[in-house]
């Protein structure tokens, strides 16, 4: 069904934001979205985490997404209707459809699909175009190479392809690394931009056997910035990727490098560029996920904008935080390429006198696709896709999986496990990616593999301790809740089936977790035994891929995921505007 | 190697440059060359708790300064083998040691700084789990300390 244009005009506004003093704009109906008045003399487009997803998607945004303490109801965490209000947008607009989860399943069929990378495609143009191809920068902020089973088999081939036509100058990486060193290389050969990494270095042993890097005295792999000059001005962008790469994936793909935060390393490097480059502007091309940005910018001066992902936020205006030398914008710009971020600057020199920010939702039935890249699609999903296109199920209800506890989608994955593997317990990861799957529509392996398309899909069973078992629960909620951002490492709750448990978020490590129950009602026991089914661990395993253990499942037409105890019991979080309900 | 000594072989010269005393949850052989006229600190390394560590090794407790700079990652990625460096502008400083709270002997390493050294150590140390690392540096006979909590993950991602 397409949106009508009336309905949009009124439905969709453009937040604008000014240095260290937001104001909001969102509501205007007196120009169309995608028509931005002009403002400064350079223009950065930033996209993220697109997972990959060449055609447009169903997602929905979370329903909880807590912040603790310092970040309890301060974006990103807000949800529903507490986030419509904060930012100002109408309930009934397709805004509200596109940052919120806000009667999702009422506004799906009226709006629309997101995203797509032939209609990315049309926008960027467009708004390049706008300003002048000498006056705009298109930035990706990683997780482009994954996320769908073609991406997955063609290990980000096909995406740098896209890349390339679609005219990506600079990215950064996360899943990128997941292929492995050779795999990586490769792709970049074949990438016309460049890859940035400020906070990537070589092992000790690495650099000691003469490993190659961009730089053998830092021992840095990657180049950590470029400079581009923009309406006259140079603008430098510094790329910061994931940091925690060999911890959240198994190390066996990056032996011989080192990740993290590397915040001395950051700000010496800003600091060169200001004072021997003489930059106008410095922009932070990061992949730390935001809670992580926003204490970033309150400690390393000399960034004007932090243009940030890996959290999938999609947050319509920027947070302004001071510190030490003035003020950082920080940004985080969605998901599954639902949003195109414009980054409007005026620049003068050695400064940044004023910014403005819009979050485009790419509404899919507004914009026309680009027919070159429509064609490079079909080309590339061509040699694969007939394989996956039978459908295999048709789900009962909305299949959604971003939570920050638990969502149908992945239930339905441990339910299939446990069935399958035979096993008491499923766990299955957090992961913010995998798009939602409406009630009714048939969904196929392709779609099954936009949920699991990873390169360690193997799955386990295994025996653990009722012990080892809540502490793999602490451990994993520590990521989400650590009062200290920088322990964060993004990402939900890894998700359990056969088990339901209560959740304290705002308790320390190890005192988070209790109450667990297997479905049938008993005590986990701590020195008891139990069969754990799950997939994508950081140890190698042997057993099927993942997608192979849920398709046989949905294919022998069981489609529920069960869960027969309570789920996942929140406490001491009543109020919070990051929850609607519990979830 | 013809590239100009770079921070990893910097820190190779130093570490060659500073005394081992001991490391705390290796196998320790001889005594070093440089500790001649110290006596290897058995007790100090035995003992459970940072507190009583710290008690046996220098029969006094420390104040935080600002002037160590210990570096440490947030979030370890191999729990056996996590980088530890410190370095400090205090003055006169006689020794540096480490001690991570929640290993089964807090103690993991005390080195003895020689006179006109430039006080910086890097060390990799073991972990058992998540907790904090702190620095104890013996100054002009005064002792000050720096801590930071290091996490040791089972692992696994969202984003």
């Amino acid at each position: 069904m397409a949106i009508r244009r009336r309905d949009f005009l009124k439905a969709a506004g453009a937040a604008a934001v000014s240095v260290g003093l937001p104001r909001l704009a969102r509501g205007a109906d007196s120009a169309g979205i995608y028509d931005l008045e002009r403002f400064g003399n350079a223009r950065i487009l930033h996209m993220t985490d697109t997972h990959a997803q060449l055609n447009p998607v169903y997602y929905r945004e979370p329903s909880v997404n807590l912040g603790i303490g310092e970040m309890a109801g301060q974006p990103p965490h807000l949800v529903g209707r507490a986030f419509l209000d904060h930012f100002g947008i109408r309930p009934d607009s397709a805004d509200a459809y596109a940052f919120t989860c806000f009667e999702f399943e009422k506004s799906a069929p009226r709006f629309g699909k997101l995203g797509g990378f032939a209609h990315l495609k049309t926008l960027i143009d467009r708004l390049r175009s706008d300003v002048g191809g000498a006056h705009s920068l298109l930035l990706d902020g990683g997780d482009l190479w994954q996320g769908t089973g073609l991406a997955n088999t063609m290990q980000g081939r096909d995406m740098v392809e896209v890349a390339n036509l679609l005219g990506i100058e600079a990215m950064t990486g996360h899943w990128e690394f997941t292929y492995g060193e050779q795999v990586l290389r490769d792709n970049l050969e074949r990438f016309k931009g460049e890859f940035l990494a400020q906070n990537v270095f070589l092992t000790e042993e690495a650099a000691f056997n003469d490993a190659v890097a961009f730089d053998k005295a830092t021992g840095r792999v990657f180049k950590p910035s470029t400079i581009k000059e923009l309406g006259g001005h140079r603008v430098a962008v510094i790329g910061q990727a994931f940091p925690y790469v060999p911890i959240a994936h198994p190390k066996r793909f990056t032996p011989d490098w080192t990740f993290g935060l590397r915040e001395d390393e950051l700000q010496k490097h800003v600091e060169v560029l200001r004072r021997s480059e003489k930059v106008d502007a410095v922009i932070l091309l990061s992949h730390n996920g935001m809670d992580v940005d926003l204490k970033l910018a309150s400690r390393v001066t000399g960034i004007d904008v932090i243009l940030g992902g890996h959290t999938h936020d999609a947050v319509p205006q920027p947070v302004a935080v001071k510190n030490a030398g003035g003020t950082t914008l920080v940004t985080n710009a969605g998901s599954n390429g639902k949003f195109l971020a414009v980054l409007d600057l005026a620049l003068d020199k050695g400064k940044v006198s004023d910014v403005r920010y819009h979050l485009l939702p790419v509404y899919s039935e507004l914009l026309k696709p680009d027919p070159a890249m429509a064609e490079l699609i079909g080309k590339v999903r061509a040699a694969h896709v007939s394989d996956w296109s039978a459908k295999i199920a048709t789900p009962d209800r909305l299949l959604y999986r971003r939570g920050n506890f638990q969502g149908p989608m992945d239930q339905l994955i441990c339910t299939a496990l446990r069935r399958e593997l035979d096993a008491e317990i499923a766990l299955s990861p957090g992961f913010r990616w995998g798009v939602t799957a409406l009630s009714g529509q048939p969904m196929t392996m392709e779609d099954l593999l936009a949920e699991t398309a990873i390169s360690y899909p193997e799955t386990y069973v295994q025996e653990m301790t009722g012990a080892q078992i809540k502490d793999v629960l602490e451990d994993v909620c520590d990521n989400l809740f650590n009062a200290d951002p920088y322990y964060q490492q993004g990402g939900d709750m890894v998700r359990a089936g056969g088990l339901s448990y209560a959740c304290t978020p705002a308790n320390a490590i190890g005192n988070r977790i209790s109450e667990l129950r297997l479905d049938n009602g008993q005590a986990l026991e701590a020195h008891g035994h139990y069969k754990v089914a799950g997939w994508a661990s950081v140890n190698a395993q042997q057993g099927a891929p993942v997608w192979d253990v849920v398709a046989k499942y949905l294919r022998s037409g069981r489609m529920t995921p069960e869960r027969l105890g309570p789920g996942v019991t929140l406490k001491g979080v009543d109020g919070n505007p990051g929850m609607v309900g519990q979830g | 190697m013809n590239a100009p000594p770079g921070p990893l072989a910097t820190r190779r010269l130093i570490l060659a440059s500073v005394a081992l005393i001991g490391l705390g949850n290796l196998p320790f052989g001889s005594r070093p060359a440089h500790a001649a006229n110290d006596k290897y600190p058995e007790d100090a390394f035995k003992q459970k708790s940072q507190a009583d560590a710290i008690k046996s090794l220098y029969g006094r407790s420390a104040e935080p300064s600002d002037k160590i700079k210990l570096d440490a990652p947030e979030i370890a990625e191999n729990g056996a083998v996590v980088p530890i460096s410190v370095t400090t502008t205090l003055d006169k400083v006689t020794s540096i040691s480490f001690l991570v709270a929640e290993n089964p002997n807090a103690l993991a390493a005390s080195y003895r700084i020689p006179e006109g050294t430039i006080p910086t150590v890097a060390n990799r140390l073991k972990m058992a789990k998540t907790t904090n690392v702190l620095v104890i540096v013996e100054a002009d006979g005064k002792l000050f300390s720096a801590t930071k909590e290091v996490k040791v993950t089972v692992g696994g991602c969202g984003g």
